[in-house]
């Protein structure tokens, strides 16, 4: 059944840096949003997606609000830990455990590259635990066999960054042009500081409720997927230190769109705006071919036709994406869903892709994991 | 003050002990994949019957870019060349690259292997680690 899980309420704490406010209160705000929208304040569950906030982290949020006694489990999948949360929440109301679940995500991130325990203590000391050089050699391969060219992954940011002025929950809400993000500090080679999104903070929360509870028109989550790597690219999220030819090889975030349109009962043509991690530039590009919206070869083309832009076929990004939002891990997933859900409801403000029904969200990352979940309405 | 000695950063993944630079890979003998660093699983297919192999360092260039800014537990020189080359062995390995101006470098040219230093440790020994450089 792919019809019978609603989502009845979203909320979220805006992304950014909050020298102030600890994770838990990043973690309330969201709730209490998703909780206030949702109405009935009971849930029989709670699943809460985080990397970095430490043991318990998700109780410490329901104790401050004295929603405890339900089960509450803390999920880490990296850069998809909200989706692997959504996905464990949506199976259990699917198989009749239980009638509603809160889902949410929070995060408190280092500046900076990103210190990671995934790696080995000698890969950090020959300096190959560089992430943004992984990131860097991907971007590469992609102007080597999809012909994007440098210009256009400066392109990316400047879309998603005229997108995320429009965004009041973004980090970044100014636009910027391809000469400023060219003329931003080179990290790695293609990649410039300003194609790099911003490790940072927030939360995010959904309340997921089975159909016969729900509002007659509340979002349908469809399918919210998670599928790991299959062994053998070098250069795949999974960083391993070797791999084999990978051309037959699919890459986790096309295993977990195929299983989401499948699901779902839709394909890419069916969608009206897509959310998709855009780590870096490059990223966005690669998605657009593993989600299937377009071949191999074909995403510089959609890009510079403005395909994916606001007022586009097909927006990509309309939040402003990780280049405006930055990246919470923990949260980053379920706030995906809650622009989703804005769009499909109508209230996303300058933002809004007018009759928009279909939505997908994706992520990858570490792990390596990648998810993806498609909403209707 | 005793000569520094020379540290590998890490055990089992390469030597030079017959001259050439090698990498210390393996090979399953069920499916045949080969892999790098060693390990006694196969991540292709699980097999435990897995054969050591010395990997020759020489390959071509798959893939490079620079790194400006020390990643973090990284006390080495910067910048440095990060990259993939791929084997004559048909594996392709993460490595450093000895490649000064990136600009100059072309998809597929011949690369070998090369022995450099990261950083002296606190016995004073100089921790090295395989690296690749064009072959010239
Ligand atoms: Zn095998």
């Amino acid at each position: 059944m792919s019809t019978d899980v609603r989502v009845a309420g979203v909320g979220i704490h805006p992304f950014g840096r909050f020298p102030d406010l600890t994770v838990t209160e990043l973690g309330i705000a969201a709730v209490r949003a998703a909780l206030d929208e949702a109405g009935d304040p009971r849930f029989d569950a709670a699943f809460c997606g985080t990397a970095y906030a430490g043991v318990a982290a998700g109780h410490k949020v329901l104790s401050a609000i004295g929603r405890t006694g339900i089960p509450i489990v803390d999920v880490e999948a990296g850069c998809a830990s909200g989706a692997a949360a959504l996905m464990l929440a949506a199976g259990a109301i699917r198989a009749g455990q239980y009638d509603t679940v809160l889902v949410f995500g929070i995060e408190k991130m280092p500046k900076g590259i990103i210190r990671s325990t995934f790696f080995e203590p000698w890969r950090e000391a020959a300096g190959l635990a560089a992430t943004p050089a992984y990131f860097a050699l991907r971007a590469q391969r992609l102007q080597r066999e999809a012909n994007v060219t440098k210009e256009q992954l400066a392109q990316v940011v400047v879309k998603n960054r005229r997108h995320g002025v429009h965004n009041p929950d973004a980090m970044f809400r100014r636009e910027t042009t391809v000469e400023e993000v060219l003329g931003s500090r080179l990290v790695c080679e293609p990649l410039h500081l300003f194609m790099l999104c911003s490790p940072n903070e927030g939360a995010a929360a959904v309340v997921l409720r089975r159909a016969a509870d729900a509002a007659s028109d509340a979002v349908r989550l469809d399918a919210a997927v998670l599928r790991s790597h299959l062994p053998g690219s070098v250069l795949g999220e999974a960083t391993p230190m070797s791999g084999v030819e990978d051309d037959d090889i699919p890459p986790p975030s096309t295993l977990a769109a195929r299983d989401a349109y499948a699901a779902a009962g839709v394909g890419p043509t069916d969608l009206d705006v897509v959310e998709c991690q855009d780590t870096d530039a490059a990223r966005e590009l690669l998605s657009y071919e593993e989600l299937g919206l377009c071949e191999r070869g074909e995403q510089g083309r959609l890009l510079e036709e403005g395909t994916t832009a606001l007022g586009g076929r097909l927006p990509v990004n309309p939040s402003g994406g990780l280049l405006s939002k930055g990246e919470p891990l923990g949260a980053s997933a379920l706030g995906q869903v809650v622009e989703l859900t804005r769009q499909l409801r109508g209230t996303a403000d300058a933002r809004q892709i007018e009759g928009a029904r279909v939505g997908l969200a994706h992520t990858v990352g570490r792990g390596a994991n990648a998810s993806v979940t498609i909403v209707s309405r | 003050m005793s000569t520094p000695r020379r540290v590998p950063v890490r055990s089992g993944l390469f030597d030079d002990d017959a001259g050439d630079v090698v990498l210390l890979g393996a090979r399953c003998r069920t499916c045949g994949r080969p892999q790098f660093p060693r390990s006694a699983t196969c991540p292709y297919c699980s097999s435990v019957d897995v054969e050591p192999v010395r990997l020759a360092g020489v390959g071509t260039l798959w893939g490079w870019t620079t790194v400006h800014t020390a990643p973090p537990g990284y006390d080495g020189p910067v910048p440095f060349g990060f990259g993939v080359v791929e084997l004559s062995a048909g594996l392709r390995v993460i490595t450093r690259l000895e490649i000064g101006d990136g600009a100059a470098l072309q998809f597929g040219q011949p690369m070998q292997a090369a022995i450099v230093a990261l950083h002296t440790d606190h016995d004073g020994d100089t921790v090295v680690t395989y690296s690749f450089a064009p072959t010239p």
